[in-house]
């Protein structure tokens, strides 16, 4: 493939909004109150419509015939790049929102960052998932702070997630091989410049929540190389199941 | 308020009605006439939120993104038309959170149709086509019932349920014009949600009971037989053009009334679902109890941090 590491590029920002996406939508139905279950059916909703600007893109760059569902339910575990905060499971709404806002507040950055890509397709895609994501952060920040400043329950689970999930956070600003050379084009965003600012707003939004800064000096990474936790695998199988058992099929 | 008063408020209330014209929450009603309206909203929205689970439970494996993305928006519309309408009849004096206990504790009933289970993709079609099909049918006469705010809600959900019939009806066509094995999986579908799409439209006339006064209500203005002759003379041209066969063997044109005759419904299926017993009222409602009760710190949570909220800016006011 000529644009090898454009496609690369584009997997690793979708992946992201893909397994995200399918975390959220696992809750559809189950969630806590009837607005908060539309919320994050809505979430849902907006990551898969961006998930699909960005593998018709990649599908159009590979040029092979592949089309957004191949790439997006064919690879192999593997291949699927996101980073480990996004696969983190559904353990109660805690975990939820933490996942959600950790991985919003660095989204959002990024977005901003990408709308002016020389690539123009990636900077209308960012221009375009960069209003829905601010919703999502504004959502995912005050049901942080509501859950941080609630009740004494609430706040022992909402800090019970932030240190869990706080080891995946490192990975976020990890640069690929792909991210590299992107930033080298004027293509890609430089996500290490996201850093000191992203642990900056993280940090006052929980103090203001009442919660602890966890002090772990200790990251997990490797999704960005395909070297996931055990849970993306049973996610994957749901993903997958339709297009594994019934190949080459139109739906 | 003397029986006498009360009497003639009751006459010109029914005049109203026979007008045409909408009872507004503030306006005096008789109290059968809340309790019914109360009831029947009620379990309107109970079966939207109900109807999110057998759907629901393809969403994380919806066959393609396009599939998938129009699912979420689809359950999410009915998450929507549940909100709407428990605010709907929040207007007669009936809290969301007394019609939840009333679901919950099995004394609220919601559509009959949400306790079969969903067990492959094509389930999806089949619920948009028959089960959305049938829904419409049952709710378009709503639209101009006599209760505001119930009719205008109404008039959205309308709107929606019929861009999720032809959602549902696309989802067929594409199966019944795929591979054999799509074929198979969508007349199979086909076969399971029939009958009870059919039991939907309710009883047998002669054993309706609400029938009589909710016509003087405009809460119905056909009855559930004719409801149900509607459906199948509207659902069979369907079929026949998508190549799917109809699984009743007794379903056949009548020429003299212009309409299909068809078989027996299973009644007995009927009541057992009703009461309680069907594939998977257990489940549905597990599955409700359960999210309301894990949900319940969630909601304690916003309710203390917004009266901290209210609290601070009191002081800072002071």
């Amino acid at each position: 493939m000529k644009n090898q590491y454009l496609y690369n590029y584009i997997l690793g920002i979708a992946d992201n909004s893909l397994i995200l996406g399918q975390r959220m939508g696992e809750l559809c139905g189950h969630g806590p109150s009837l607005e908060t279950d539309i919320a994050c059916t809505n979430i849902s909703l907006d990551l898969f419509g961006q998930v699909r600007s960005y593998f018709q893109y990649a599908s159009k760059i590979a040029g092979d015939g592949r089309t957004e569902d191949d790439i997006a339910m064919l690879r192999k575990e593997r291949e699927y790049k996101n980073v480990l905060l996004a696969e983190q499971p559904n353990t109660n709404f805690a975990y939820t929102i933490g996942r959600q806002f950790l991985f919003d507040v660095y989204h959002l950055a990024f977005l901003k960052e990408l709308q002016k890509s020389t690539d123009l397709t990636l900077a209308a895609i960012a221009n375009k998932c960069v209003k829905e994501v601010s919703y999502h952060e504004r959502f995912s920040s005050d049901w942080v702070k509501r859950l941080g400043d609630g009740t004494e329950q609430s706040r022992q689970k909402m800090q019970e997630a932030i240190d869990d999930l706080w080891t995946y956070t490192d990975e976020l600003f990890h640069l690929t091989e792909s991210d590299k050379e992107m930033v080298s084009q004027g293509i890609g965003v430089d996500a290490t410049l996201l850093k000191d600012a992203y642990y900056n707003s993280v940090k006052e939004l929980l103090e203001e929540a009442t919660l602890h800064i966890p002090d772990s000096k200790y990251f997990q990474k490797g999704g960005k190389k395909g070297i996931h936790t055990e849970h993306l695998g049973y996610l994957l199988s749901d993903l997958q199941y339709m297009q594994r058992t019934y190949p080459n099929m139109e739906w | 308020m003397s029986e006498d008063q009360i009497k003639s408020l009751e006459k010109e209330f029914e005049a109203r009605i026979a007008r045409d014209e909408k009872i507004e929450p503030k306006d005096w009603m008789p109290e059968k006439y809340r309790e019914t309206h109360i009831r029947q909203m009620s379990q309107h929205a109970h079966s939207e939120i109900v109807g999110m689970l057998p759907e629901g439970n393809w969403i994380t494996r919806a066959p393609s993104l396009r599939r998938k993305v129009a699912l979420l928006a689809k359950v999410q519309d009915e998450a929507g038309h549940g909100l709407y309408l428990y605010s709907a009849t929040e207007t007669l004096g009936a809290s969301r959170e007394e019609l939840y206990d009333q679901l919950h504790t099995g004394k609220a009933k919601y559509s009959s149709i949400f306790n079969y289970p969903t067990l492959t993709w094509a389930d999806m079609g089949a619920i948009g086509w028959l089960v959305d099909g049938a829904a419409i049918i049952n709710q378009v006469p709503l639209c101009n019932t006599s209760y505001g705010p119930y009719a205008r809600a109404m008039i959205r959900v309308c709107k929606e349920e019929s861009f999720h019939q032809r959602q549902g009806f696309e989802i067929m066509l594409k199966l019944a014009n795929g591979t054999e094995e799509q074929k198979e999986m969508a007349q199979d579908a086909l076969n399971r949600w029939w009958w009870p799409s059919l039991m939907m439209l309710g009883p047998t006339d002669d054993k309706s009971v609400h029938t009589a006064q909710s016509m003087k209500w405009k809460l119905k203005r056909k009855t559930n037989d004719e409801l149900r002759q509607q459906f199948i003379d509207q659902t069979v041209p369907q079929a026949d053009l998508i190549g799917l066969t109809i699984p009743d063997p007794a379903l056949k044109w009548n020429e003299e009334r212009g309409s299909y005759d068809f078989g027996e419904i299973d009644w007995d299926e009927f009541w057992q679902v009703v009461k309680g017993h069907g594939p998977m009222n257990k489940e549905r409602m597990k599955a409700r109890v359960g999210a309301w009760e894990r949900g319940e710190w969630v909601r304690d949570a916003a309710m203390a941090y917004a009266e901290k909220a209210q609290n601070r800016k009191e002081k800072q006011a002071v």
